[in-house]
């Protein structure tokens, strides 16, 4: 692109005017334009109409109605709601919590010293995520089945078959582990970058005092990682709450996606408000309601991070 | 290195149980995030009944082609495969483009409010994309672009997470000295960055380009709002139709599609892997 010849013509003829500040000052806008350009078209006008909208009685075809907090009423009054709420809350938990854990001793393991072919390890941890969350379901969905090769497993050890593509557990343990299958080597990644950085003469030093391992990881490691703690926990909050391809493939064998109560979510309830229902209006007030649980959430695993790492930091102490 | 020092050194050494729990752990977690593309393998070379096998059929078979046959009875799969290359392709290029564009502007480059606009950059990766969708669709509906492919790349076509990638890697692997150089010399500033940013970047570019690529290419939820027409489908769409109990879920025939549209993926990542990780381990959050 030639944005800055557009300036040359004026630095010809206003010298003092163009100068040379004003100039890269203007290139330098030019150049982050296109962000600022698009976002306020695609994403910063949506949210505001968003907003806007969830007041509005709407089915993006007739006039719209303003209807004050009603469309609020609807969703909270609406049992389906509340399942997608609490569906959302508990798929979230059991995909992340067990999975950033995970990604941490995984990330450890990788980064002892003892480790050989750590790059083919890493390699191997990080495959699940590039593949597609379609193909992802599709496979699981094979495994999870009631003749499948998890429930041929439980037989094996002496365990009854359960109904992962039906059952009210069965489909949030089935969804969880496709989330953290996908995720957890990812993590790990970070984990492991984050491992890398902490110097090693810290550990070092700490030895010559005499701390044990235990008392390394406590007070160096984990401390140290703290900032990698919190953006991957953050990150998998926020993606925790967005759930919506899993669940809408693994129950939605008829091809168009479903709102099975065992698997919805919170952004499934808000797609087939909207796009199977036509209540756009509800739909953006479930987003509105999707956004302040999500900020609240955020907050939250902001305060848990900064509250045991103070623990950690006591105990040292 | 050290930390094996370290290890040896400590009175509770790991020992040798130890040291095989330890590779057990690790092997085991190699061992489940592969198994997945080895079983879709299998399902797809073995006839209808393989997902069904009492034990698991765990070897390759020989009917890859007659199941992949029903699915181009079924779907546009090249169809959908050429879309989503081209969708995905356009999008990465334009990404690459302008994320480097506005990186070595916030790296390099001194303006009023700079610091504030580089912090609502990245405060707008914490708004869900399900917030805006709704709007999102209205505008896409009056633009006339639902059902096009412009509906899929122009929103996307600059990102906040790319803007912050290039910005750290460029504040580091740039030297400020060369750009004074170049501009004492008279370069034009596009062609200081065409010249000499660029071809110092072009690493981290490319690993921003794959992980974009990757990211277009495996999204679902805006292309099955946005996409109406078969013809249009991306491949992500093509394969949840697949899936369909319409006339009993023929396994061989899903797993197939869904291995030959994992492949193209697998191999891109398999030759660069060593820089999509490294760049992930080196430039993901330090700030």
């Amino acid at each position: 692109m030639a944005e800055p010849v557009i300036t040359s013509p004026h630095a010809e003829s206003k010298r003092p005017f163009l100068t040379e500040q004003r100039r890269s000052r203007i290139t330098a806008y030019t150049f982050i334009s296109p962000f600022f350009i698009l976002f306020s078209i695609f994403g910063l006008y949506p949210i505001f109409f968003t907003f806007y909208l969830s007041f509005f009685k709407w089915d993006a075809l007739n006039p719209m109605k303003f209807v004050g907090f009603k469309n609020y009423d609807l969703v909270t009054s609406d049992p389906t709601f509340w399942i997608s709420f609490s569906n959302t809350l508990i798929m979230g938990l059991m995909g992340t919590v067990p999975q950033v854990m995970l990604a941490l001793l995984l990330a450890v393991l990788l980064h002892s010293g003892m480790t050989k072919f750590k790059k083919t390890f890493r390699i191997l941890y990080f495959m699940p995520n590039i593949t597609s969350i379609v193909a992802v379901t599709l496979v699981f969905s094979t495994l999870f089945g009631n003749n499948g090769m998890i429930n041929w497993m439980l037989n094996g050890l002496g365990l009854d078959s359960v109904a992962f593509n039906s059952g009210w557990w069965g489909v949030k343990i089935a969804i969880s582990t496709m989330v953290m299958w996908r995720w957890t080597g990812y993590n790990a990644i970070i984990f492991l970058s984050g491992l890398q950085s902490i110097p090693m003469d810290l550990y070092e030093s700490a030895r010559i005092d005499g701390a044990n391992r235990r008392q390394q990881l406590f007070s160096i490691t984990l401390p140290l990682l703290k900032p990698f703690i919190i953006f991957v926990s953050l990150q998998s909050t926020i993606g925790a709450l967005q759930l919506f391809t899993e669940p809408y493939v693994f129950l939605g064998q008829a091809g168009t996606g479903s709102t099975r109560q065992e698997g919805i979510t919170m952004v499934t309830y808000l797609y087939s408000e909207a796009f199977r229902n036509g209540f756009f209006g509800t739909a953006a007030a479930t987003a509105v309601m999707l956004f302040l649980v999500t900020i609240l959430f955020s907050i939250l695993n902001m305060l848990i991070s900064r509250g045991s790492g103070g623990e950690t930091g006591g105990k040292k102490a | 290195m050290s930390t094996l020092r370290m290890f040896r050194k400590k009175p509770d050494d790991l020992g040798f149980f130890g040291k095989l729990g330890f590779y057990f752990l690790l092997i085991l977690g190699a061992l489940v995030s592969v198994f997945p593309f080895y079983w879709m393998f299998v399902v797809g070379t073995n006839d209808k009944g393989a997902v069904f096998h009492v034990p698991p059929l765990l070897t390759v078979g020989d009917q890859f082609f007659i199941n992949f046959k029903r699915v181009l009875e079924k779907a546009d799969f090249f169809q959908a495969l050429g879309n989503s290359l081209f969708v995905s392709s356009m999008v990465t290029v334009s990404v690459v483009f302008f994320c480097t564009l506005a990186g070595y502007a916030f790296a390099k480059y001194e303006f009023p409010f700079k610091n504030a606009l580089f912090v609502f950059v990245i405060a707008t990766l914490i708004v869900p994309q399900q917030l805006g969708v709704l709007p999102t669709y209205v505008i896409m509906a009056k633009l006339h672009w639902i059902d096009s492919y412009k509906a899929l790349i122009v929103p996307a076509m600059v990102n906040a997470f790319g803007i912050f990638w290039m910005r750290q890697y460029i504040s580091s692997a740039v030297p400020t000295e060369l750009i004074e150089a170049g501009r004492i010399d008279g370069g034009g500033h596009f062609r200081i960055f065409w010249n000499i940013a660029v071809p110092v970047i072009t690493p981290a570019m490319a690993t921003l380009g794959i992980l974009n690529f990757m990211t277009v290419w495996n999204d679902f939820f805006w292309p099955l709002v946005v996409l109406k027409n078969k013809e249009h489908y991306t491949i992500q769409i093509a394969l949840q139709q697949l899936f369909t109990t319409r006339d009993g879920l023929d396994y061989g025939m899903i797993m197939s599609a869904t291995f030959t549209a994992t492949l193209p993926l697998l191999i891109v990542f398999l030759l660069f892997s060593r820089w999509v990780i490294a760049g992930l381990t080196s430039g993901a959050i330090k700030s």
